[in-house]
């Protein structure tokens, strides 16, 4: 592409986006699209227009998996890795695409047509093995769509005249309740939250209130945030907050002048194995919507953000269109539903690659256009998110469930689930079992009953919440999904007896090492010190010198990490070694210590390059592992 | 208004809005630190200056001092910790101490000294990168870059230039210079700044200053890093 041709590239979008600095990501995400990558004319153009330093666009620009200042080929063919990719052939599938193209992983084509590599869960696990390509996901490959994949891309046949039938994403819901089967129209919660006002409440509440805090009952936004408090709703996320007192904290936080309360929905759903906000958001979007302005109601917020993670980047176009036409029923924008003053709108940015903007600090970092890191806490979003303005951020779900308690009410949902944890739960369930898929439950549900409705035998083990949660043996199976037990933001990943849980730990280290922000210290190396300590005990060098660093890492990631990332990076590894220890004894070939370095396994890049693998050309060692 | 919190058993008094390691600093008390500059804001990155408030681990640069809390930081347990941390950073990149110009005046080197670290522990990762002897000032050296971020802040908050930023992720995160080139020369950076005099390591040398003072006579050869004035400054 000619300098010219970006810099027309670059004007228009940056001016679509007000030229407003904090819309950087999608800036840049928006050239690539045009562009296939951000070549440095782009970069020049966006310095000046936007009027940055070059070190700021190309920081963030390098922080995030999909923003390439390199050529990446005109197709970017990116497998999904999570361990599920993996039990369903994904390395295979990969490597019959870089055959079929002539093409070496993680590198460009001669021709710079196309690019393949791999990318962290995709959160197409009741479909995989996935792909992205050119951030599209297409999900259910096989050896036969991998090998018409190739033919298209050799014939350089645009994405859009792809068959549609690649780029069908199933809902895949097997159990519903009062989320997945709301017959909810929109606009309903709203005017049942306005209902709830006392008429003198509702007046008082129109003078003053949208911006200031009103005791409690008094007005509609009091009286919604009371039904939210008595509805019991914690945080759907993971964490489990206690989503009433976020909302009264934020409501409650002094606003400095020219500043503004904002909403934010966290829809980054990286964790591997989790794929319910993808569903949600494709099923109920206006539910999820509807959350966030009766979240906007409550608080007095006038500005409202989707934060979309990039791998569900197919969503965007459809979710927009639901926005302007919630814009045209007056459900956004000023006035919504009659009510003077109740102003809200929602803008979708999308992620470009990074698990770290899940973490809320990080997400609202992101959103400012900046790269990822988790801010120092104190102070909190509730008082200083979103460009220092009082923010709440929220799971999809999480809003969901809030436009059924403004619909319905506090003690009708509070009546759901168990005592500490009030309603339901929607589960991504994958890996071993006959029907994976989305299943909502109320809380309380057993381990054991999940594995039984999705068809799961032999079961060894199931990871709930994925990698950074918990991994449960056979013996556990009878504990419940709740916060008073196993607290979940929704992943349930199944392996069955024949699974190697070492390997499945192995997969989980790689991606927070992969995942890291790199900000502090000890999650930065201490996640790749532990990467490196996995691989070696695959490669048949392990010793129990070796569990004992794993578990001084552990420490130390746990005391010293700046985010939860890296206080949660060792859980699987030291999972598995309490719960499998025989899947790691079985690699231990030495009693004492071995040291990482294989000579035979240096000799691997020799090999390539004379094209020899015969065995003549290893040398004999004990204990030769496979890569 | 006035009050104070205990630092392993001693009472500090510090004033509204002062963090830990600012009360500390104040009151005599050394906390390893690496990324934190008094003059500059608390970035809470190397994470070398955590102690214990009430029993829990904390960044004493970003934390606020409150009345009352009970601070643990010359103990056993954190002073292992923080050697682990040092040990991380000298093998994330490639630090050749003996041949370093900056020897005697680093304060990663100090620091390693202070915490007693006798060898790297963990397997050197032997990074590839390359120096840029560009500038006809001034060098960088990639190698000993600890990502601590005070050049960024210098040349940002007080330069007014921002000739240094931070790109790439995790274990790949790497300084960069605002140069399309990606060549020191090629910016607007000169040893006036204050970002040519913050650098903790030995990444920004002056050129044709080495070893001017010999080292054994330097900075931190004849006082250890503890009882050291409070600055990164002393080429």
């Amino acid at each position: 592409m000619h300098a010219e041709a970006v810099a027309g590239v670059v004007d228009r979008v940056i001016n679509r986006y007000r030229r407003d600095p904090t819309c950087m990501l999608q800036i840049l995400r928006e050239v690539q699209e045009a562009c296939d990558w951000i070549p440095p004319e782009a970069i020049d153009r966006m310095q000046a227009m936007l009027g940055v330093p070059r070190t700021k666009i190309e920081g963030v620009a390098g922080f995030y998996s999909f923003i390439y200042t390199e050529p990446r080929g005109k197709y970017r063919v990116l497998f999904s890795d999570n361990i599920t990719d993996r039990m369903q052939g994904n390395r295979a599938l990969m490597e019959r695409l870089c055959n079929n193209l002539w093409v070496e992983r993680g590198k460009v084509s001669e021709d710079g047509l196309v690019s393949v590599g791999k990318t962290a869960c995709t959160g197409l696990c009741d479909q995989g093995p996935g792909m992205l390509v050119n951030n599209y996901a297409i999900g259910g490959l096989s050896l036969e769509r991998i090998d018409e994949i190739a033919e298209l891309i050799r014939n350089k046949v645009p994405l859009a005249d792809w068959p549609a039938a690649y780029f069908k994403i199933e809902d895949n819901i097997r159990r519903a309740d009062i989320l997945l089967n709301a017959d909810f129209k929109p606009g309903e919660a709203l005017l049942a939250a306005r209902a709830r006002a006392p008429s003198d409440g509702l007046n008082a509440s129109n003078m003053r209130s949208w911006r200031e805090g009103l005791p409690s009952g008094i007005g509609g936004p009091g009286a919604t945030l009371d039904e939210i408090k008595r509805s019991g709703l914690r945080g759907r996320g993971g964490a489990g907050f206690t989503t009433g007192l976020k909302w009264e904290a934020c409501r409650n936080a002094q606003l400095k002048a020219g500043h503004q309360r904002v909403v934010v929905c966290n829809a980054d759903e990286g964790e591997p194995g989790t794929f319910k906000d993808r569903v949600l958001l494709s099923k109920c979007p206006d539910l999820v919507f509807e959350g966030m302005t009766v979240a906007a109601y409550a608080i007095g917020a006038t500005r409202g953000f989707v934060y979309l993670r990039g791998e569900y980047r197919y969503l965007l176009d459809h979710l927009n269109a639901v926005l302007a036409n919630r814009r045209r029923q007056n459900l956004l924008g000023k006035d919504i539903c009659g009510l003077p003053g109740a102003d809200f709108d929602i803008e979708i940015h999308v992620g470009a690659g990074a698990y770290v903007c899940g973490e809320e600090s990080a997400l609202i970092e992101s959103l400012e256009g900046k790269r990822g890191t988790p801010r120092n806490r104190p102070p909190f979003p509730v008082t200083n998110g979103y460009l220092d303005q009082p923010t709440i951020v929220n799971n999809v779900e999480t809003f969901a469930a809030a436009a059924l308690i403004a619909l319905n009410g506090g003690e009708w949902y509070a009546g759901i689930g168990t005592k500490q944890s009030a309603g339901t739960k929607i589960i991504s369930v994958s890996g071993d079992c006959e029907r994976p898929g989305i299943y909502e439950y109320p809380f309380g549900v057993s381990i054991r009953q999940v594995l039984e409705d999705c068809g799961a035998t032999d079961t060894q083990a199931v990871q709930v919440s994925g990698p950074s949660g918990i991994c449960v043996a056979e013996d556990e199976f009878d504990r419940i999904i709740g916060f008073e037990d196993i607290p979940t933001a929704g992943a349930f990943t199944i392996f069955n007896k024949s699974r190697d849980m070492f390997e499945v730990a192995r997969n989980y280290v790689h991606f927070f090492q992969h995942e890291s922000c790199g900000f502090c210290t000890p999650c930065r190396v201490g996640t790749s010190l532990l990467k490196n300590l996995m691989d070696k005990l695959h490669y048949g060098s392990g010793s129990p010198y070796d569990f004992a660093e794993i578990e001084k890492l552990n420490q130390l990631l746990q005391s010293m990490s700046h985010c939860g990332l890296g206080h949660t990076a060792c859980n699987p590894v030291l999972d598995t070694i309490a719960k499998f220890r025989p899947a790691y004894d079985k690699r231990m070939m030495q009693q004492d210590f071995t040291p990482a370095f294989d000579l035979d396994r240096e000799l691997s890049s020799a090999r390539q390059m004379t094209g020899r693998d015969d065995a003549g050309a290893h040398l004999a060692t004990e204990h030769g592992g496979q890569s | 208004m006035s009050y104070t919190f205990t630092l392993d058993g001693k009472v500090i008094p510090f004033v509204d809005g002062q963090t830990i390691i600012q009360a500390a600093s104040a009151a005599g008390v050394f906390i390893p630190h690496l990324c934190y500059h008094p003059e500059f804001k608390p970035h809470g990155s190397c994470k070398l200056c955590t102690v214990k408030v009430n029993g829990r681990h904390t960044a004493s640069c970003t934390m606020r001092a409150a009345p009352g809390m009970v601070v643990e930081s010359e103990t056993e347990e954190i002073n292992a910790e923080r050697r682990a941390l040092t040990q991380m950073l000298f093998v994330e990149g490639n630090h050749f101490c003996p041949s370093c110009e900056k020897s005697g005046n680093c304060q990663l080197q100090a620091t390693a000294y202070h915490l007693g670290m006798m060898s790297a522990h963990y397997d050197h990762f032997f990074p590839n990168r390359a120096v840029d002897a560009s500038h006809p000032e001034a060098l960088l050296d990639f190698n000993r870059c600890i990502l601590c971020s005070l050049c960024v802040r210098a040349s940002r908050d007080v330069d007014g230039k921002n000739v240094f930023g931070l790109s790439g992720r995790g274990i790949k995160t790497h300084l960069i210079v605002n140069a399309k080139s990606g060549r020191l020369a090629d910016t607007d950076f000169t040893l006036a700044d204050k970002a040519a005099q913050v650098c903790p390591v030995g990444v920004i040398l002056k050129k044709r200053q080495g070893f001017a003072v010999p080292i054994g006579e330097r900075k931190y050869d004849k006082a250890p890093i503890s009882q050291t004035a409070e600055t990164t400054e002393g080429r």
